[in-house]
């Protein structure tokens, strides 16, 4: 079973950090990265870059509209995301308490990969 | 003959572990349903022809196995073939007699799961490990059938999807999953006792359910002494049930109610339960010293001659195993009972002060008590007439009216 792990956080709070604690949040990523590497969970992921260079496409009643910014304003942002390889819903989330988030939080999420369509 | 009442009772017996085992077997709750159903149906044709089988459990954990792997092929010749070798492989061989009691467990902690909605645990768990209707569980909700049944078909789907796993947690995560089962546990039968919503002012069968759930983990892990602390908590505030309330109806304090009518049996099985929970001194855990405190209002021959020193000391130690603003107003409570209501009163106005227990209708009661106590009724009315509006179950409105009036 494959899960998607999403990482928000306070965009402003991680853009207020000063570049020591930017460095060591980079290196608890790399290490915690290189864990889940060695023990064949990942199956892929990576940072995202700010919200503000989200673009929106929504669509009803038939018509389709391309809007700036995210899906929903929200005060957490989605700043990153793993694939994780778990077997079952327990193990994922040990993973995922493992990832160095300092604030915000992650979400969960099984990948539906019977309906893989690649 | 074995008839059809006969039958019933058997399957009710054997409901619970026969379900148990099915899940894990198939994998999947509902079809797990569907076949524990289809093999009471089979039951109740087959039986009365061949008798009762030696082992009516191996029987029905068989025979809704086979109809389950039967519905999986049906459902199978219609969906495609894309599933039937993970449906296949997804149907275990024959369980050993061994694993079905570990099946209850993993039940449980899988109801109890933290990846569902604290509500939908208890509901669950009240559906699944306690075999309580669906109407049932919705009447305890207050919500229809039809919305609970719902609530349930999308917990089980999301253990479905999500691969919520089907296991006991291991050493490292135990004691924390242990503690949000027993949550769930002492939250059906806090409903029970007062529930939080609907006209009853109890439901004993609520109560009743929680107990032997409680009981069942008991036997399933047994030494746990949280386990043994919830179950005496669960036991000795169900033997003074039958004392809380007179015969018209109306809430009685604890000073008036008559203590003769309580259940001293299951007093006397509380106590021993509470020396068992409190044997293994690291291990002290909150249940187990609030079942101490109610240990000793118990066994208290009347309210003046309660040990309120220890139940004073008690609710100390409460307070740092998991310090609350309900627990210190109750810390208060007792303190005054020791050391007299002027510094009880400091306390609860500090607690008032704070404000997060402004909402909690027994801050404004107990403050109005001490003040009372005082000697100063003008501001123990005013203390009450706050509370008054607070109150949502009628007896307990007209207990704070009778207090008012002194």
């Amino acid at each position: 079973m494959q899960y998607l792990l999403m990482i928000y956080g306070d965009e402003a709070a991680m853009g207020a950090a000063t570049a020591e604690q930017g460095k060591a949040m980079g290196e608890a990523y790399a290490r915690f990265t290189q864990d889940i590497v060695k023990s064949g969970h990942l199956k892929g992921g990576d940072k995202l870059k700010p919200s503000s260079t989200a673009t929106t496409i929504r669509r009803g009643d038939g018509k389709s509209l391309t809007t700036d910014g995210p899906f929903a304003e929200t005060r957490e942002q989605l700043s990153g995301y793993y694939i994780v390889e778990a077997s079952d819903l327990d193990e994922a989330l040990a993973i995922a308490g493992k990832i160095p988030f300092s604030a915000g939080a992650v979400e969960v999420r099984p990948i539906d990969s019977l309906s893989r369509m690649y | 003959m074995l008839d059809r009442a006969a039958i019933e009772t058997v399957y009710r017996h054997e409901a619970g572990r026969v379900l148990a085992t099915l899940i894990r077997l198939v994998g999947d709750f509902e079809l797990a349903e569907e076949g524990a159903q289809d093999a009471f149906e089979a039951a109740l044709t087959r039986w009365p022809q061949t008798g009762l089988p030696d082992n009516p459990r191996a029987w029905l954990v068989n025979t809704g196995r086979h109809k389950a792997i039967d519905r999986l092929r049906r459902r199978i010749s219609l969906r495609g073939k894309l599933k039937v070798l993970a449906a296949e492989t997804a149907v275990a061989p024959q369980p050993d007699a061994e694993d079905i009691e570990d099946d209850r467990l993993r039940l449980i902690f899988t109801c109890c799961h933290p990846a569902l909605a604290l509500e939908t645990r208890v509901a669950l768990t009240l559906r699944t490990v306690c075999g309580l209707a669906t109407s049932a569980v919705a009447s305890i909700f207050l919500v229809s059938e039809e919305t609970m049944a719902q609530r349930l078909v999308r917990a089980k789907s999301k253990i479905r999807e999500a691969a919520i796993p089907y296991q006991v947690p291991d050493r490292e995560h135990l004691a924390e999953r242990l503690a949000g089962v027993l949550a769930v546990v002492y939250l059906a039968f806090t409903e029970g006792y007062a529930p939080s919503a609907g006209t009853a002012s109890t439901r004993p069968e609520l109560c009743a359910e929680a107990i032997r759930l409680c009981r069942l983990l008991d036997q399933l892990l047994p030494g746990e002494p949280e386990i043994a602390g919830l179950l005496a908590l669960m036991l000795l505030h169900a033997a003074r049930l039958g004392g809380r309330s007179d015969g018209a109806g109306e809430l009685l304090l604890l000073e008036e109610q008559d203590r003769t009518r309580w259940d001293r049996a299951a007093i006397g099985e509380g106590k021993a339960l509470v020396e068992r929970a409190l044997a293994q001194p690291g291990r002290i855990g909150p249940y187990g010293v609030q079942a101490a405190i109610a240990a000793l209002h118990a066994e208290a021959p009347n309210f003046a001659a309660t040990d309120w020193p220890q139940i004073s000391g008690l609710y100390q130690v409460l307070l740092r195993l998991q310090p609350s603003p309900v627990v210190e107003l109750n810390a208060a409570a007792a303190l005054s009972m020791v050391d007299g209501p002027e510094r009880a009163l400091q306390l609860v106005e500090a607690l008032a002060a704070a404000g997060t227990l402004d909402g909690y209708w027994p801050l404004h009661a107990a403050r109005a008590d001490l003040l009372n106590r005082l000697g100063r009724g003008a501001e123990a009315q005013a203390a009450y007439a706050r509370a008054l509006p607070l109150v949502r179950l009628e007896a307990e409105r007209r207990l704070l009216e009778r207090k008012m009036r002194g």
